[in-house]
């Protein structure tokens, strides 16, 4: 088992066995020419077959993959007539009387350096244009039946390169996937694969096809830009897994996107992204998230040395809401303990850390550490829709004290004339039994409550999540856990509050139905969850039994 | 001569579509029609001298005819400007 790294181009997966492409290598040798006449007839006679073949590319290349992609080998016929392009062959051919093979290949030379040479990566992107059709215009020389081999089955094609022309050559009914050596995510082959909906790795660099043979089986995953070549059993059945989640996924985005979370009564939810750092805002977004229902600010804690500092938070916290438009985001304060820990914080040793010195609990106590981070909330929170939510509460005045600090955040911005949103909404987990029992009075101090299910089922249960002894007694169904979320859902709309759910329970659809009798209003979930809940809700209907 | 100054709104600017578009209508005048841009100018007739520009979404370029036809393909071209960049 081998692996090697590339640049995904279509987000797909394939697994299959390995046809290698090798293009016909047509060398090109200088030799002196007397007739310079008839080597001019030679280039133009050329030039008029390859025109011919890149119509005939066109016009099959707007029958698969749409006019937009197809113009690409309208320009190639643009630029084989292009002035500077034939002058420079012409003039190659009569002042140094050579062939003009030669004088193709020395033209394509310079005219792909000065693209490559050229900043923009998309101009970059022109020089395999150039090469493309110069090697067509050489083979239309020679007196062999031009022709690459295509495969015959189902395979991964890995090749050095592919030019566009040979892209769409391809039956797509033979083709699982495009490995190649090089190339970039621009070209015009990433984005003939991308409309083809074919799964392709480009630039996996150029040992790559010394390495592998026909008949290998590849793994190849778009997304990633990982290849995998002879994949063990286990990685082979974790593969395979990973490709009918992405083809299930697939059929569910071409039919749920876009579309409301509604029941079939007309009864709406909302259906929100969990995440876990700034990277993961494209796949809430890709997974027509409406919102960010929780955004774990832990990941900008841990795995450093130091605290981070107020501007690095500030900048993490306005790109999630610069990207996620007007759409709500929810970020919850600082959420670790003994369990979760980064070395600088100096916390102790615990015996028993879910119910220990965490959270909110150290927030409290370390305030310059809490202020830090409020302040760059808050001062974040000029820049889009935000939330701002606090783990782990179990009083009333734990819930003062955070106001009492949250004021104090945002007079120092006022005095300073640092702009933020007044009106940011301010919500806390419900996560332990206590802070659900007292809802009613934790509901007139907040806007919002998201109900941490993980939490909330290890605390009412006594079951250590940790503990594996524990495990089968950790029941989310348990009805003890459903009866806390539902008094909790009651409590906050008798105070006119939103409710949310941001534990794994969210995403649990035998469970959707029950959560919208009880009224929730949120329900927030991995990113790859969204369209299936939304099925869920959409498949519900309340007034029926 | 007639000319124009045009500011480029595609986000790739001028890419190898409009290019080969540009030039085609180009071809088609008896005026010589150029494009100028940093002061650097090249025919709007040679599809792959406009591409070597790079021009740039937001970047301003002056397009120029000259001939017997000028009033027509100026007018032309700052149509296909319009369309499509």
């Amino acid at each position: 088992m081998r692996k090697y790294f590339g640049k995904g181009v279509y987000g797909a997966i394939a697994v299959g066995k390995i046809s290698l492409f090798r293009k016909k290598e047509t060398e090109v040798c200088r030799h002196g020419i007397s007739d310079v006449e008839s080597e001019l007839t030679r280039l133009a006679k050329a030039k008029e077959k390859a025109t011919a073949e890149l119509s005939e590319i066109y016009e099959r290349a707007l029958r698969e993959v749409g006019e937009d992609n197809a113009s690409i080998f309208e320009t190639h016929i643009m630029m084989l007539d292009d002035d500077d392009y034939n002058e420079s062959i012409r003039n190659i051919i009569e002042n140094r009387h050579v062939n003009a093979e030669y004088a193709v290949a020395v033209t394509a030379e310079n005219f792909a350096g000065m693209f490559s040479s050229m900043e923009d990566s998309y101009m970059q992107g022109r020089a395999a244009d150039v090469k493309d059709i110069s090697s067509r215009l050489i083979s239309c020389m020679s007196e062999e039946e031009a022709g690459d081999a295509m495969p015959t089955e189902e395979s991964v094609i890995c090749a050095d390169d592919l030019a566009p022309s040979q892209t769409v050559l391809f039956d797509k009914e033979k083709v699982l996937a495009f490995v190649t050596c090089h190339g970039s995510r621009n070209s015009h082959t990433a984005i003939l694969a991308r409309n083809m909906n074919i799964p392709a790795v480009v630039g996996v660099g150029k040992e790559f096809l010394s390495e592998i043979k026909d008949g290998d089986t590849a793994f190849v995953d778009g997304y990633t830009g990982e290849v995998i070549i002879n994949p063990d059993e286990e990685t082979m059945k974790m593969m395979k897994e990973k490709q009918k989640n992405d083809l299930e996924k697939k059929e569910l985005l071409k039919t749920l996107k876009g579309k409301e979370n509604i029941t079939l009564d007309g009864r709406k939810i909302n259906i929100y992204a969990n995440i876990g750092s700034v990277d993961h805002v494209g796949a809430a977004l890709f997974n027509d998230a409406g919102g960010i229902g929780l955004f774990r600010s832990e990941f900008l804690y841990l795995e450093r040395s130091d605290y981070p500092s107020e501007k690095t938070q500030f900048d993490a916290y306005k790109r999630v809401l610069e990207c996620m438009g007007g759409r709500k985001v929810i970020i919850r304060t600082l959420d670790i303990g003994a369990d979760k820990k980064a070395d600088y914080f100096g916390l102790s040793h615990e015996e028993n850390p879910a119910m220990g010195f965490r959270a909110i609990r150290i927030c409290l106590e370390r305030t310059d550490i809490f202020k830090t981070q409020l302040r760059a909330l808050f001062r974040a929170s000029a820049y889009g829709n935000l939330g701002i939510m606090f783990p782990m509460i179990t009083s009333v005045r734990e819930v003062e004290r955070i106001l009492e600090i949250c004021d104090e955040v945002k007079k120092e911005l006022s005095s300073e004339g640092t702009a933020y949103n007044a009106k940011t909404e301010i919500g806390i987990m419900i996560e332990t039994p206590a802070a659900a029992l007292i809802s009613e009075k934790l509901a007139r101090l907040v806007d919002f409550f998201s109900i941490g299910t993980n939490d909330l089922t290890q605390y009412t249960l006594a079951a250590d999540r940790q503990n594996p002894l524990a495990e089968q007694f950790c029941d989310p169904h348990h009805e003890a856990v459903l009866r806390l979320i539902e008094m909790t859902a009651e409590n906050a709309h008798k105070q006119g509050i939103w409710v949310g759910i941001c534990g794994e329970l969210a995403s649990d659809t035998s469970l959707t139905r029950e959560f919208l009798r009880m009224g929730i209003d949120e329900l927030s979930v991995s990113p790859t969850y969204i369209l299936k809940v939304r099925e869920a809700v959409r498949n519900t209907d309340l007034s029926k039994e | 001569m007639k000319s124009f100054d045009y500011i480029i709104k595609d986000k790739i600017g001028i890419h190898a579509r409009p290019a080969g578009m540009l030039a085609k209508a180009a071809k088609e005048f008896r005026s010589e029609i150029f494009i100028e841009k940093n002061g650097k100018r090249v025919s709007l007739a040679k599809l792959m001298q406009v591409m070597s520009l790079g021009v740039k979404c937001g970047d301003t370029v002056t397009v120029s005819a000259e001939g017997e036809d000028e009033d027509i393909a100026s007018e032309r071209i700052r149509e296909l400007f319009s369309e499509n960049l």
